[in-house]
């Protein structure tokens, strides 16, 4: 039973870096229609920056991480204005072969900028972790992920629900022509969006990071696969949604890999996305909409 | 020569005639050792990589489904084909016949595995199904580097190694045997019998079976699923089963272009098939135009040959890759761009008028 929940405390906390991607990626999915493969090697960018203000300038943890939010942010705002903008009313594949060469730019970008072989991440988070979560081996950075999850996926709903950029941003997710005959600006709407969704890949990365501590340039490839996954378990655009795959992806991997194979995890990952997608086509929490003549 | 007055004909058989004639030039030169030694081992791959840009094609541009788990067959293909080309040393000592069995029975095995996999997959439609596909992707790479595998005088001998601790020695193969695939080690010792001319005419019959599907009455369903599925339906096509004969079809080419590749190598593992190979195969593929088998020959053969190319720019070549890519992508799609080559250039103007066609 010790085990077991050590198991599903592991799970949250893997589940809950997966959640804090997926909220991102399911925000610029929502409202730019588009898989964005570099958004896992936005991840990436932000643990590295974070990786060399603490060990080459010294910097303390939370300033690297505030430093990695900003780079990640600009970065994304670039990203979308130099190579997605143009291709607004082009088709979704021109669009998605776009973002994966903006994949391959990234990863072999911080190949060349900080080398191929795997940095060793020190983790930012450490302090003494209370008697009845240390007894099953729960990790400060495991505590942290957790609350930082929730804090930004609360966060993000409040900010959707009430604030005019969120008001805005729900719009343009709806109809974007519509959006703009309403005096929305979409365009400045997108980039907002993605703003937000890299900057949460920065904390992400940083959190990622400091829990399995090898940091190379394909770090981020498999997680952003996975929160895309996680996205789409739970209903993709929808921001409790995301929390709740990536939750429920993280303790179904802790799990498979603790009882079933370690081998067989990712696969048993995706065969459960496979089946819910089967059962319920929109995912957990997602809206079905029947496709009209 | 009449029949080459019809326009889509005289059209496929510029295409045959393309192939045929490139094959000529490329062969002579590696007789005449104008190819240097590093790029004359890129041949066969490059055939493979060519053969699965058109069967690809025939699921993403022909019947209109994004598939990003195409690796996965191949990588059927290419384990089946080693085990059977392997396996059949000691019975049939001829490389080519060989070979052929090695590709038609991955091909069989790619097809059965692209029709348990469409059978859930094609249920879905646009990025859904691009992610559940690319999901089987993924579960086909962690199965096969489950597989240990090894043949005897008493045939195959298979292990399902799902926790990771078997070896080969628990095969227990009789004297004389051979371990063929070792778990995530994967295939090594593979003797290498694949050929540039094998290559050459498995292209060959990819593109008749495709371009005939294409042009029947099969593949006109098909197109017209992909451009408007409740019109089809309406008429009275069935959805599910055009787009699985596009499917199937398709995964079959793919692994006998899997089947060609593993027995190109004498060490295979299963993580060489993974998503970045299966996005490697739709980047020719929408480079060379979407339905467009020409197109995607011409783009996977300068798409595998460019990282070669730019070796000059060492560190950097993958970096330029990305750029180049991007740019295409930009300088095709966007509307203003795409107006100003037009200005620059008048050819241009008559080729996006003839596309308009």
């Amino acid at each position: 039973m010790n085990a077991f929940i050590q198991f599903l405390f592991n799970g949250i906390s893997l589940g809950s870096v997966y959640a804090i991607i997926a909220l991102g990626y399911t925000m610029v999915y929502g409202i730019a229609k588009m898989l964005n493969f570099a958004h896992g090697d936005v991840i990436m960018v932000g643990a590295y920056i974070s990786f060399c203000a603490t060990s080459y300038l010294g910097m303390p943890g939370w300033a690297s991480v505030v430093l990695s939010v900003i780079v990640c942010t600009v970065l994304g705002v670039v990203i979308e204005g130099l190579a997605y903008r143009p291709l607004r009313d082009a088709g979704p594949l021109a669009v998605l072969i776009t973002a994966i060469g903006v994949s391959y730019f990234l990863q072999n970008a911080a190949q060349l900028i900080w080398g191929a072989t795997p940095k060793n991440f020190t983790s930012l988070v450490t302090f003494p972790v209370p008697g009845f979560l240390a007894q099953y081996k729960v990790s400060a950075v495991s505590i942290v992920t957790v609350i930082a999850c929730l804090i930004i996926m609360v966060g993000l709903m409040w900010f959707t629900a009430n604030t005019k950029m969120g008001k805005a941003m729900r719009a343009c997710s709806e109809d974007k022509a519509a959006a703009q005959l309403m005096g929305v600006n979409v365009n400045k709407t997108i980039s907002m969006t993605f703003a937000i969704g890299s900057g949460l890949a920065a904390i992400a990365g940083v959190l990622l990071c400091s829990y399995s501590p090898v940091l190379k340039p394909t770090t981020g490839a498999m997680p952003g696969i996975k929160a895309f996954t996680a996205a789409v378990f739970g209903g993709i655009g929808s921001i409790p949604g995301a929390f709740v795959g990536g939750i429920l992806l993280g303790i179904i991997e802790a799990m498979a890999k603790a009882y079933i194979s370690s081998n067989l995890a990712n696969s048993i990952v995706f065969a459960v996305l496979i089946v819910v997608l089967l059962i319920k086509p929109a995912g957990l929490l997602g809206k079905y909409v029947p496709e009209k003549v | 020569m009449g029949f080459l007055k019809d326009k889509v004909t005289r059209r496929d058989f510029i295409t045959y005639a393309g192939v045929i004639v490139a094959f000529v030039i490329v062969q002579l030169l590696v007789n005449t050792h104008v190819i240097p030694y590093s790029l004359r081992g890129q041949l066969v791959p490059v055939t493979c990589y060519i053969v699965m840009a058109i069967s690809l094609n025939l699921v993403v541009g022909v019947a209109g489904d994004l598939s990003l788990g195409h690796a996965g067959f191949m990588s059927v293909g290419s384990f089946t084909g080693i085990v059977t080309a392997m396996s059949l040393a000691s019975a049939i000592p001829s490389p080519v016949v060989r070979l052929v069995l090695a590709m038609i029975v991955g091909a069989v095995f790619a097809a059965l595995a692209g029709f348990l996999i469409g059978l859930p997959v094609l249920r879905l439609r646009g990025d859904y199904l691009a992610i559940v596909s690319l999901a089987f992707g993924e579960i086909i790479k962690d199965l096969v580097n489950c597989l240990i595998v090894g043949a005897d005088s008493h045939g195959l001998h298979v292990i399902f190694d799902m926790a990771g601790t078997k070896t080969i020695n628990d095969l227990n193969l009789a004297e004389g045997g051979v371990a063929i695939i070792k778990g995530a080690q994967g295939a090594s010792g593979t003797t290498t019998i694949s050929t540039f001319a094998a290559g050459f005419v498995l292209i060959m019959i990819a593109l008749v079976i495709v371009l005939n599907l294409v042009r029947s009455r099969t593949g006109r369903a098909i197109m017209a699923v992909r451009d408007n599925k409740i019109a089809a339906e309406s008429v009275g096509l069935s959805t599910t089963k055009y787009r699985m004969i596009a499917f199937v079809v398709s995964a079959a080419i793919a692994g006998a272009a899997g089947a060609l590749y593993g027995n190109n190598f004498s060490q295979m593992s299963a993580s060489q098939f993974d998503f970045n190979t299966s996005i490697l195969v739709l980047v020719f593929v929408v480079l060379g135009g979407l339905g467009n088998m020409r197109g995607s020959i011409i783009a996977a053969a300068l798409l595998t040959i460019l990282p070669e190319a730019l070796r000059q720019f060492s560190d950097y070549r993958m970096l330029v890759y990305a750029i180049v890519l991007i740019l295409v992508m930009l300088f095709t799609n966007n509307p203003q761009l795409k107006a100003l080559i037009q200005r620059l250039n008048p050819r241009f103007r008559k080729e996006a008028a003839a596309d308009g066609e």
